[in-house]
């Protein structure tokens, strides 16, 4: 007989459906039965019952953009550290850049990964596969082939598909199977060797700079080719107003168009730079304050679709170096929701729309059955508190690497369990 | 009245002085000039103390001056061509900062390619640091050392006119002297092509200029910057014969500043690329060679107000 788990006393949010209301969810086995209020009467003794206490229960969050260094470099994240991550901050699908070593370029990866991932068995991993041969932006991977292995994207990673006849192709292709392509949006010759984005504070610093157009330029570009080939088009992490304002016109206009932004482009602006912390070295680059205020605006009038978390693991040898040397990314998974929160308590979003740019927004893009509470989707759930108030300690993250910028940053909102498939692979202690 | 005392560590940069902190180094600086000039060049303020010269980038005025500020003082003075050692072999900054704060030196002096590099390793050192260069940041006793040769010359700072001319965005040395200028209340203006400016270099309170005609006008200072050709990733002006007939330093040039406006150069100088032979070595006109005697001095100063007192861990104000 199937395992049956009824979650009672919560406060009910679907973005997808609309649904934020208090109630009950059935679980049977690893789909959801049924929600709605009262459900514990009748359901007879074989069923297991969790009081929730009034917490939030959602969908998990699908964080489209992690990176997971295995295989290559397992010293700094793995499948298993990631999913310890992933678990803990109710993330509860993610998708991984391809830009491991070997890349993902090959079917051979794409099943290795799978593989890695099933025998983990915490939060789901999918993995976009890289648009050209060891993005190296020149020709063109087995887009078909990779895609039929279980890639759910193409993508050259942290780098730009720079070549715009190579760009051509690579939509033209893509489209013909169907499938996303994922650009990160910097214009390589423009950016040149710079690190910064170019201002007063690059300047002071003394930072090379890259100017802020190199972002609209990028995507501009982009949206003609996306014009002229039909391809569904994501853009990656925005982070300025420009190009924000470039997709609000080409969503305006009909075109397959879809982008994602990252916590720290809404939390943080150019100043947590400060004196040269390499902890805040991204890419792109952490911007002006008008443009993080335009990434706010674009997260609320929807322009901008999903918050990924984009993870990006480094161990300290990579990181504690001058700045010009350092690595960019932090990590972020376990961050993801608190720091989403952020635009709650500021009453930039409401809660569910908060949560749609988590959760339901995502896997439409990426065509999951996730990321919405139905009867017969998959139970894959994160329970949670929005108001709790802690401070972020990086020393205790599950993550192999600590590098993020938010060490001791009071946040509200916090991820007491995550349910994948109906069972808990997270829950917190104390 | 309170006594004076400087109240930092190290000196990373000019960003962070104050007015008196930089009136303190050029007035103990004044006094170095005149022993330098002695047949005995050499006291005893800093024996036993142990310098290191740690130049992670090639650097032979700068890393020499160090070498000799430090002997007049007394110091044990070790040279370590750091780019040429273990950077190679792959020990990372921090290593390096470790291992040579092993040693109990008194004062690291530190030259970086990389901007914020020198502050890295002062943060994991006990030890007094002197910033020699780090990147396109700051070059701190270069304006220190500018400071004295124009204040030994017109006897003061405040209201006169500088125009920094050529390379300001490759240039620490641009960025430490407007910092310098400003505090001490001179008028700084930036005079380049705009491929050689950063970005909102006003907000650092400089007036901008793209030609030598209207940027010269009325200067009574004319600080000329090396073209780096080294730091040049890519084409920022179309030739050096170009960029000398418009931006270099002639006496074409030179008539639109003030009749007695005076020259400075850092050095290592590119003749005839940012500024003309003849102008260069015009001993009227020309306070190139003061700038070099005005190094060791200001060098001297530095080294004994960080140094001189306490020694390795000064303890804490």
């Amino acid at each position: 007989m199937t395992a049956r788990r009824l979650y009672r006393n919560a406060r009910l949010i679907d973005p997808d459906s609309g649904r934020d209301a208090s109630g009950d969810l059935l679980i049977e086995g690893d789909r959801i039965a049924a929600l709605g209020g009262n459900l514990g009467e009748g359901l007879g003794a074989d069923v297991e019952i969790v009081d929730l206490a009034g917490l939030c229960l959602a969908p998990g969050l699908v964080d489209m953009r992690v990176q997971l260094r295995e295989p290559g470099a397992e010293h700094m994240e793995s499948i298993e550290s990631g999913g310890q991550a992933a678990a803990a901050g109710g993330v509860t699908t993610m998708v991984a850049l391809p830009n491991t070593e070997p890349p993902v370029d090959d079917v051979s990866v794409v099943e290795f990964l799978a593989r890695r991932a099933r025998e983990v068995k915490l939060a789901k991993i999918h993995t976009y596969a890289a648009a050209t041969k060891g993005m190296k932006g020149r020709e063109l991977t087995e887009i078909g082939l990779l895609a039929a292995d279980g890639a759910v994207g193409f993508t050259d990673g942290v780098k730009a598909i720079a070549d715009a006849l190579v760009m051509r192709r690579v939509l033209a292709y893509a489209h013909t199977f169907d499938q996303l392509v994922i650009q990160h949006p910097e214009e390589p010759s423009l950016a040149g060797a710079g690190e910064v984005t170019e201002g007063e504070i690059a300047t002071r610093l003394g930072l090379p700079a890259i100017t802020p157009l190199a972002e609209v330029i990028m995507v501009e570009r982009d949206l003609r080719l996306v014009e002229l080939t039909g391809a569904r088009y994501h853009v990656a992490h925005v982070s300025t107003a420009a190009a924000i304002d470039a997709i609000r016109q080409a969503k305006a206009d009909g075109l397959p168009v879809s982008c994602d932004t990252a916590p720290p482009y809404f939390a943080l602006n150019e100043t947590a730079i400060g004196d040269y912390r390499t902890f805040a070295k991204l890419s792109p680059p952490l911007r002006s304050e008008a443009d993080r205020r335009a990434v706010v605006e674009g997260l609320r009038d929807g322009t901008i679709d999903a918050i990924a978390s984009d993870h990006a693991p480094w161990d300290q040898d990579s990181k504690r170096l001058p700045f010009s040397s350092a690595s960019y990314g932090i990590v972020g998974l376990e961050t993801l929701l608190p720091l989403s929160l952020e635009l709650y308590h500021n009453r930039h979003l409401t809660l569910i729309e908060v949560l749609r740019h988590l959760t339901i927004n995502p896997a439409r893009i990426l065509g999951f059955e996730v990321g919405r509470l139905r009867p017969g989707a998959p139970a894959d759930l994160v329970v949670f508190d929005p108001d709790a108030a802690w401070r972020i300690k990086t020393d205790e993250f599950r993550s192999k690497s600590k590098n993020a910028p938010f060490d001791g940053r009071p946040v509200e909102g916090r991820v007491e369990r995550t349910i994948v498939d109906g069972r808990t692979i997270f829950e917190r202690q104390g | 009245m309170q006594e004076y005392a400087f109240a930092h560590r190290h000196l990373l940069g000019i960003d962070g002085l104050g007015r008196d902190d930089i009136e303190h180094i050029l007035d103990l600086a004044d006094g170095y000039v005149e022993l330098s000039r002695q047949a005995d060049k050499k006291t005893a303020r800093l024996r036993g103390r142990t310098l290191i010269n740690c130049f992670f980038e090639n650097s032979t005025r700068t890393r020499t001056s160090f070498e000799v500020a430090g002997k007049r003082l007394g110091a044990d003075v070790i040279n370590m061509a750091v780019e040429v050692s273990s950077m190679r072999k792959g020990e990372t900054l921090i290593d390096t900062a470790m291992t040579l704060n092993a040693m109990h030196p008194d004062v690291l002096v530190v030259r970086h390619p990389e901007s914020g590099a020198v502050q890295l390793l002062s943060e994991k050192v006990d030890c007094a640091v002197i910033n020699a260069g780090d990147g396109g940041h700051e070059h701190p006793t270069q304006a220190l050392l500018d400071a004295l040769t124009i204040r030994r010359r017109k006897g003061r700072l405040g209201g006169l006119v500088v125009a920094i001319c050529g390379d300001v965005l490759h240039s620490r040395v641009a960025r430490s002297n407007i910092a310098l200028l400003n505090v001490m209340g001179a008028r700084v203006r930036v005079v380049a092509p705009r491929t050689l400016l950063p970005a909102e270099i006003e907000r650092l309170g400089v007036e901008v200029f793209h030609d030598m005609a209207a940027g010269l006008r009325d200067v009574d200072i004319i600080m000329m910057l090396r073209l780096q050709l080294e730091r040049m990733h890519g084409s920022f002006i179309p030739s050096t014969r170009e960029y000398f007939h418009f931006f270099g330093l002639d006496y074409d040039k030179l008539k639109l500043a003030k009749s007695d406006a005076l020259i400075m150069h850092p050095g290592p100088m590119n003749r005839g690329v940012e500024i003309g032979s003849e102008v260069a070595d015009d001993i009227d006109r020309s306070l190139i060679r003061q700038q070099v005697e005005m190094g060791v001095a200001v060098r001297m100063a530095c080294l004994e107000i960080l140094t001189g007192e306490f020694g390795n861990n000064p303890p804490i104000q």
